[in-house]
């Protein structure tokens, strides 16, 4: 069982604060701690970008991240280092990596290597499961659950086809567009959440456009667990003169998130 | 070399788009439906004579098809080997084969019943050609491009605002055409449920591929016809430049199961490829994935896209449309390349004996010809494509020059 499993099998009432930041921006130095300290602020599981030149579903802010951790010298191989790193006082806590398909294919051996380091989980964005057949069963192998998206234009043929296939938890897209967008209706996604239940079992987790306590709190009355990434991308940002500053924020900003999804989680319906 | 000389029937792409090993689709999830529902609705149009009349109708009248096969006498004398013919895909409306499927997509944004399309563009045909029938067709039309781009082409951004499109700049990433084509995903993904993505060349997720090679096909299908009119046989090579490819593939296409004609794709050699600047991953590049399907590519050890260097915009792109890799794997197509160099040099060869002023991405294709007619025999037959006019170079070619133009 991985670290996702484990930690959606023991949470009972808990939804999931799940917090994205991109590895190695606003500088390498700012990672390891910053993901300490969204656990202090209350994040159950943490999502790790994989820097990419080409981020094609991304919003500006995790555009503008991305870049920013190139220019850092960011690899696939310092963005498992720093998991490593992380590993070494926190044992717990779930690590999904999310990127894009190009800088898993450039390292043959990820899966063993991203294991040895402590991932748990990948969301590849650019990879729907009918390409999956080879990397999935490797990732497997190695405790990874590949994790999959469905969006608001998926089918419901299509998405029982996803779920049948997904492992971990599943990713819903909350609207039709980037990430950090300004669209998101929850009385929507909300509707779509409970159909997709009748088919899985697995927790439903909703992320892009979800920045405030007000709207996490609103997305866990209804999901298993809220993805906030944008907004503390950019909140990262504002610090890259200071290490401690960034990691203070952050524990701030995943608090006040943290208090909105257990508000959510006290106003939801039993079952959800 | 008979006319009957045909090899086994190809039959590209297979399932899931595809090309052998190369194409398929490696999106976001949220355009999957979308791609469905346009594959869907191709395979419908493809065999529906009314639409291929309404499309035929268009080639003719309004873009002006078919364009000339023309045969170069003062160059082929010139070069004194294989005698050269061009297809002459500069002298369509707009001035390139890019409206070939332009035209095409259009039609089918209009079946699909989306009121928008949009586009990304390099050099700014791809973005012309779109607007100019987004124009005859009444559907709003927005062009992405590369800031850098935005700069280098000014003609033709200030044509695409005279037809009526707005032309919006990227400026991520290199701020040229792959940035251009990640924006335009990226608002696909947004407006998907209105709006149409006509992509510009045969890459992207797979039905793209496919319909715009198809759409492009006609430019081979034409200059098959023709030259056997002209010769009575087929030419011993068909040549043309590759940047994404659907110039190239437009030409091969209907060669492919002509064994004995062989396809010859010219890729932007930048300052050579030993220096790395250039756009030649079909020559110099990786296996890997980008903008929605599996193909060669330039990138680093770390998956990285690398950035690219050509003279022409249109050529300056990391990546290649799947066909082409299969087609070179499977050795049905060899991939060469021209530096910027040997593209002037052949730019200013063919204004000289022919007075035609090819666009830069097609003086590729007039380099190899320069390089290779004079080795082979005069009984050899070159067919070239030239893709395009270069009236929209001008300023980047007087630049070189030292010439500053008011």
């Amino acid at each position: 069982m991985s670290r996702i499993s484990q930690y959606f099998a023991a949470r009972k009432g808990r939804k999931a604060l799940i917090s994205f930041l991109t590895a190695g921006d606003p500088t390498i130095e700012h990672t390891v701690p910053a993901l300490h300290a969204l656990v202090a602020g209350g994040v159950d599981i943490l999502e790790v970008g994989i820097p990419f030149s080409d981020p094609e579903a991304e919003g500006p802010a995790i555009q503008a991240s991305s870049e920013r951790a190139l220019h850092n010298g960011t690899t696939l191989v310092r963005v498992l280092k720093m998991i490593a790193e992380f590993r070494q006082t926190n044992a717990d806590t779930p690590i999904v990596l999310m990127g894009y398909l190009n800088s898993i294919l450039a390292m043959p051996d990820f899966p063993q290597r991203a294991q040895a380091a402590g991932v748990d989980g990948l969301i590849m964005v650019n990879l729907p499961p009918e390409s999956a057949a080879q990397l999935q069963p490797q990732l497997q192998a190695c405790d990874i659950d590949l994790i999959y998206l469905v969006a608001p234009t998926t089918t419901d043929e299509r998405a029982r086809f996803i779920l049948e296939n997904a492992a971990g938890f599943v990713y819903y897209v909350s609207l039709k567009g980037i990430t950090g967008a300004d669209n998101l209706d929850t009385q929507t996604v909300s509707s779509r959440l409970a159909e997709l239940r009748q088919h899985t079992d697995l927790p439903l987790c909703v992320g892009f456009g979800i920045k405030t306590p007000e709207t996490a709190e609103a997305v866990a009355t209804f999901a298993d667990g809220v993805v906030v990434g944008s907004a503390l991308v950019n909140l990262l940002a504002e610090h890259v003169d200071s290490v401690e500053a960034g990691a203070t924020a952050l524990t701030e900003s995943a608090l006040a998130l943290r208090e909105g999804v257990d508000r959510g989680a006290d106003r939801s319906s039993p079952g959800s | 070399m008979s006319v009957a000389s045909k090899g086994s029937n190809y039959a590209q792409p297979g399932d899931n788009g595809l090309f052998g090993e190369y194409g398929g689709r490696y999106v976001a999830e949220t355009l999957t439906h979308a791609l469905d529902q346009l594959a869907e609705l191709y395979e419908q149009v493809r065999n529906d004579p009314e639409f291929q009349q309404e499309l035929h109708e268009d080639l003719t009248d309004y873009v002006g098809r078919p364009t000339p096969l023309y045969f170069a006498k003062r160059l082929t004398a010139e070069l004194g080997g294989a005698k050269v013919y061009l297809k002459r895909e500069d002298l369509n409306h707009t001035g390139a084969h890019k409206i070939c499927n332009t035209i095409g997509q259009a039609l089918l944004a209009k079946r699909m019943g989306k009121p928008r399309v949009i586009a990304e563009t390099g050099a700014g045909q791809h973005g012309v050609a779109t607007a100019t029938v987004a124009a005859r067709l009444g559907l709003k039309c927005d062009v992405y491009m590369g800031a850098e781009d935005v700069e280098r082409q000014s003609l033709n951004v200030y044509r695409m605002k005279l037809l009526g499109a707005n032309v919006i700049p990227v400026h991520s990433g290199s701020k040229t055409l792959k940035d251009a084509l990640n924006e335009a995903m990226r608002d696909w993904v947004t407006n998907v449920d209105d709006t149409h993505y006509i992509i510009g060349t045969v890459a992207g997720p797979h039905p793209f591929p496919m319909l715009v090679r198809d759409f492009a096909s006609v430019i081979g299908s034409e200059a098959r016809s023709q030259i056997l009119a002209k010769e009575g046989r087929l030419p011993d090579v068909a040549v043309a430049c590759v940047g994404g490819g659907s110039n190239a593939m437009g030409l091969f296409y209907p060669f492919i199961d002509d064994i004995d004609v062989e396809l010859v794709g010219v890729e932007a050699g930048g300052r050579g490829l030993k220096t790395g600047a250039h756009a030649a991953p079909l020559n110099d590049g990786k296996v890997g994935v980008l903008h929605g399907n599996r193909t060669y590519l330039m990138a680093d050890d770390d998956g990285q896209i690398a950035q690219t260097h050509s003279i022409s915009a249109g050529l300056d792109y990391p990546g290649v449309g799947p066909e082409h890799s299969h087609l070179k794997d499977i050795g049905r197509a060899r991939y060469d390349s021209a530096t910027d160099e040997e593209t002037m040099a052949a730019f200013r060869v063919l204004n000289r004996t022919e007075g035609i002023l090819a666009a830069l991405e097609s003086s590729h294709a007039i380099a190899w010809v320069v390089k290779n007619a004079p080795t082979m025999d005069p009984d050899n037959i070159i067919l070239v494509n030239l893709s395009g006019r270069g009236d929209k170079d001008i300023n980047t070619i007087a630049k070189l020059d030292n010439i500053t133009l008011s």
